[in-house]
């Protein structure tokens, strides 16, 4: 879906993104308050963050290390020397009167991401990758009359990732979104959690006909959930494709997205025209890397999702939608591979167990909302109950029932499946007994059956499953009812 | 005993002489006398005799530390931990600190006694002292017409000329350590960028900023410096340099120096008595056995115009944070918008003011270009400038100010020619360099003038060495007791 098609002909859309991510470390950017969330206001706040007279920054290097580690993550290039430069506004959450930036010469050049889409692998470019501070956060909404400013956020490090105007779609766009969350989280450089604000995204929309120069953008702010991005982006298009098929045009502004509406709303005003003054920091020296240092960052870089995806389809046979469900984090993966490492290993049995995890194990954890990191199911455990379906030992419907005790009672698949005596019936003489007795039962409906009514097939399936207490293997069932009723 | 020298005053204290409290009831004694100089924003008496007496403990306990009892000033800007720092700004008149200045940190750490904080020109702007909030600072070298004490460490000048502390931390930004050293007739000892620390002072330009002493004498001078310099890692701009025993230069030959006298120094307006001292100055090292060098500075002249971009550009963002909503003075305002401008406009005094704006034109979009940048590259040339001048030569000698200290209301009214002041002390500023002025004689008008010396990067043993030559040579005249 390259262009969009309207009465008035085809549009193509352009989209670039700012995501701004909060890097993971136990301190700030330039200062030893703690990052911790969910504290009292202004309980992480030292002189620095409160910009007292004569405080400077020192630059915490675990935060640089974290940066770079993204960088090299996504792609990009390190650069030996960046400097920090401050961007000057007022505004009462901002306690400097600036904010401590890379604004001329970034810490990350260039990058890509590849993600997945409908299409095959998309390749989405990054501008580039630069480390700033976070501003406090004002909350107007305690008192008619008066604003309060909680500054825990204030000096916070952030990277901010920037793109080129690479996606074209919505759904591009939430594409990078989630196979960027999903690097940033494999990197352990930000826990890519949206609804406590740790990635926020700016968005850049335009619109133009194919084949013509890129048209007019309008950036819309610090969208926190990647839903509101793809909505945002949805009512951009509209309102730019309506002003320019009405003659109108769009103008270059910012917006801000209102999640209750749906809608953008234009933000700035004209006297709030800013000029940040962008200049070199001067209470901090040039950021000067060392090789060696970035080298072992690179050292610890772990298999990112990309590759674990291509390997999983290459080790395991496993299709590439599958490798990629498995591969999006880190934990979901570990876990696949420590359950099929407890099995004897075939193709078949990893296909099953990937479906097993995506989807029943999936369902468990929302159901108790816990992460699989603190699954109450380990993954010897759901290795074993999948080759228990696998070889026929209980059937998939009655592995769903093990699944809810397993969790619920802790205990192995086995055991759960002795100890029900859940064991799936595959002994032909068995089931042909049970079936017997059930035609025998049903005399009149085997008359309509043969007379043609075929679909009464099901209610001799569901007769006999009740009888036997759905342990009967359904392959077997169904082949020897169909020899029944043949004869 | 308040003449007396910091090697004197140790002695004295160490010998049990007289107690670092009766010493410290000398000095505040003084003070309160002298009241009418308006040399302090703050007298922290109690604390002082409090500190004193502690002091006199470890006096007694033989724990003496290296400035143990020394009565000192602090210029107000920097941060005393429980004292009122103002900046000289109303801005800040109700502002305690919370925590203590690097610099002052080691000098209480040394045993020193804190008598007060000086008095200033408001964030350090101003080489007068008459754009504090608090008052002019009166020269103590005023006969009838009263006298500029220099600035902005004016308040510190006056208190070490007049006896009223054994000496006094001040900063230098532009020349507000070295000018009104010279105005005062007292020793101002600028030292490299990045020697001290500038945590906890107050910032006016961050890449010029420099912690400085004032003092009676070049080896008391010498001895504070050790106390102050170092490396802090609360400073990501200071250095990693060895601190050497300053002391120990004072006195040291200066046989063989190389001693560069810059043509470009020699400026229209300059009064015939600047240059005869200088000239007097020169001849004093010639015969003590330096080599007098003439030397030339091509971008001089560019200086003072670059250092009035690059000092308002980061003052006007460093003062950014004074916007009445966490600390300081606020003026109330219907709105956030409303509340800052009423703040800003009444919390600041005229020249910072005029200083914000021109940062923040020169900064805008649109000038960037024109003005900050290009001030970059000349500060680049000018640091070259002083490069292939110390190839040929160790060490410039060059007048401090084009004048002597001037008349209160008989100061320029007109801003530029009032920065003119600087201009013999910013081109060591914009290049990070160390200087020193040395009180060199007494002009017609039986007021002081002061002779700078200025050398390579962290080379501050090579200024004392020569100043210390310099003013043994001038016999520079004492400040009779006018009180």
């Amino acid at each position: 879906m390259r262009y969009i098609e309207t009465t008035s002909g085809q549009w193509e859309v352009v989209i670039g993104l700012e995501v701004h991510a909060q890097i993971i470390s136990k301190s700030k950017l330039f200062s030893n308050a703690s990052t911790r969330f969910g504290v009292n206001p202004n309980e992480n706040v030292t002189f620095l963050d409160a910009a007292l007279p004569g405080t400077l920054p020192a630059i915490n290097s675990f935060c640089i290390d974290q940066a770079i580690k993204t960088g090299l993550g996504l792609n990009g290039t390190v650069n030996l020397i960046s400097y920090f430069d401050r961007k000057n506004y007022f505004y009462a959450d901002l306690p400097h009167g600036y904010q401590i930036t890379q604004f001329y010469h970034p810490l990350i050049s260039g990058g890509y991401i590849e993600t997945e889409t409908e299409d095959g692998v998309k390749r989405i470019n990054i501008n580039h990758i630069h480390i700033e501070q976070d501003a406090g956060k004002s909350i107007h909404d305690q008192s008619p009359a008066k604003s309060f400013i909680d500054l825990n956020r204030a000096g916070v490090a952030l990277i901010e990732i920037v793109t080129e105007p690479d996606m074209r779609s919505a759904e591009d766009a939430a594409n990078f979104l989630r196979a960027l969350r999903s690097i940033l989280r494999y990197l352990r450089t930000c826990d890519g959690n949206m609804d406590e604000g740790s990635m926020r995204a700016d968005v850049n929309v335009s619109v133009h006909r194919p084949e013509t120069e890129y048209g007019t953008r309008a950036e819309v702010k610090n969208i926190n959930s990647i839903r509101f991005i793809v909505a945002a982006i949805n009512f951009e298009v509209n309102r730019q494709v309506e002003l320019l098929e009405s003659g109108r045009k769009v103008i270059q502004e910012t917006r801000l997205f209102d999640s209750a509406t749906g809608k953008t709303k234009s933000m700035r005003y004209k006297e709030d025209a800013h000029d940040y003054r962008y200049f070199q920091e001067p209470d901090l020296p040039p950021l000067i890397l060392d090789p060696v240092r970035i080298e072992a960052l690179r050292e610890t870089i772990p298999e990112l999702p990309s590759e674990k995806t291509r390997r999983l389809q290459r080790d395991y046979g496993l299709p590439r939608d599958d490798a990629v469900l498995i591969a999006c984090e880190e934990e979901v993966a570990d876990f696949f591979e420590k359950a099929l490492a407890s099995v004897e290993f075939n193709k078949a049995l990893a296909k099953i167990l990937s479906n097993w995890i995506t989807v029943e194990l999936f369902a468990l954890l929302n159901k108790y909302s816990k992460t699989i990191a603190v699954s109450r199911i380990s993954p010897k455990d759901m290795g074993e109950l999948v080759s228990l379906i696998k070889t026929d030992v209980i059937s998939g419907k009655i592995a769903k029932d093990v699944l809810a005790l397993m969790w619920t009672e802790q205990k192995s698949p086995s055991a759960i499946v002795k100890e029900m005596g859940w064991t799936q019936i595959t002994s032909v003489e068995t089931i042909r007994n049970s079936l017997k007795e059930v035609l025998e039962d049903h005399a009149d409906k085997v008359t309509e059956y043969k007379s043609g009514k075929e679909k009464l097939f099901g209610f001799f399936i569901g007769q006999a499953m009740k009888k036997t207490m759905g342990k009967a293997n359904p392959q077997v069932l169904n082949d020897v009812l169909r020899e029944l009723l043949s004869e | 005993m308040h003449r007396l020298s910091i090697g004197e005053l140790r002695q004295g204290l160490l010998k049990k002489e007289f107690t670092a409290v009766e010493l410290t009831r000398v000095f505040l004694d003084r003070i309160e006398k002298n009241k009418h100089l308006n040399a302090f924003i703050t007298v922290c008496a109690d604390m002082a005799l409090d500190a004193a007496k502690q002091s006199d403990c470890r006096i007694a306990e033989g724990r003496a530390e290296e400035l143990e009892g020394i009565p000192l000033a602090i210029k107000d800007m920097f941060l005393t931990k429980g004292i009122r720092t103002t900046a000289g700004s109303k801005m800040l008149n109700n502002f305690i600190p919370p925590y203590e200045s690097t610099v002052s940190g080691k000098l209480l750490e040394a045993g020193a006694v804190c008598l007060g904080k000086t008095n200033m020109d408001e964030f350090a702007m101003g080489s007068t002292n008459l754009t504090s909030y608090y008052g002019g600072v009166i020269n103590p070298w005023s006969s009838e017409k009263k006298l500029v004490s220099g600035g902005s460490s004016g308040g510190s000048a006056a208190a070490v000329a007049m006896s009223l502390c054994a000496a006094a931390t001040g900063s230098d930004t532009g020349g507000s350590v070295r000018q009104p050293a010279a105005f005062c007739g007292i020793v101002g000892l600028k030292p490299t960028y990045g020697r001290c620390s500038r945590y906890g002072m107050v910032a006016f330009a961050s890449s010029l900023d420099q912690a400085g002493v004032m003092a009676r004498s070049v080896r008391d001078a010498a001895i504070v410096l050790r106390v102050i310099s170092g490396y802090d890692n609360r400073d990501s701009t200071s250095a990693k340099e060895v601190v050497p025993d300053f002391e120990a230069s004072v006195g040291q030959s200066v046989r063989g120096l190389r001693v560069g006298v810059p043509r470009e120094y020699r400026v229209d307006g300059m009064s015939e008595e600047i240059v005869r001292f200088w000239e007097k100055g020169a001849a004093f090292l010639r015969d003590a056995g330096a080599e007098i060098v003439e030397v030339s500075l091509p971008y001089t002249k560019y200086a003072l115009p670059t250092y009035y971009v690059i000092a308002p550009s980061e003052a006007s963002s460093n003062l950014a944070r004074y916007d009445g909503v966490r600390y300081g003075f606020r003026a109330n305002g219907i709105s956030l918008n409303e509340m800052y401008e009423n703040t800003r406009s009444d919390g600041f005094g005229e020249e910072v003011k005029r200083r914000i704006l021109i940062g923040t034109y020169v900064l805008s979009a649109g000038y960037y270009g024109a003005y900050y940048i290009r001030a970059l590259k000349v500060r680049k040339l000018i640091r070259q400038d002083f490069a292939s001048a110390f190839q040929k030569v160790d060490i410039l000698l060059v007048p401090t100010t084009p004048s002597s200290a001037f008349a209160i209301g008989e100061e320029p009214k007109d801003p530029v020619t009032m920065y003119l002041n600087d201009v013999f002390t910013v081109p060591a500023s914009i290049a990070g360099l160390p200087g020193i002025s040395v009180p060199i004689g007494l002009d017609e008008q039986q007021r002081p003038l002061g002779l700078q010396l200025i050398t390579t990067h962290f080379n501050e043993e090579l200024l004392i060495r020569v100043g210390s030559v310099l003013e043994e040579a001038a016999c520079f005249p004492c400040l009779k007791d006018v009180v």
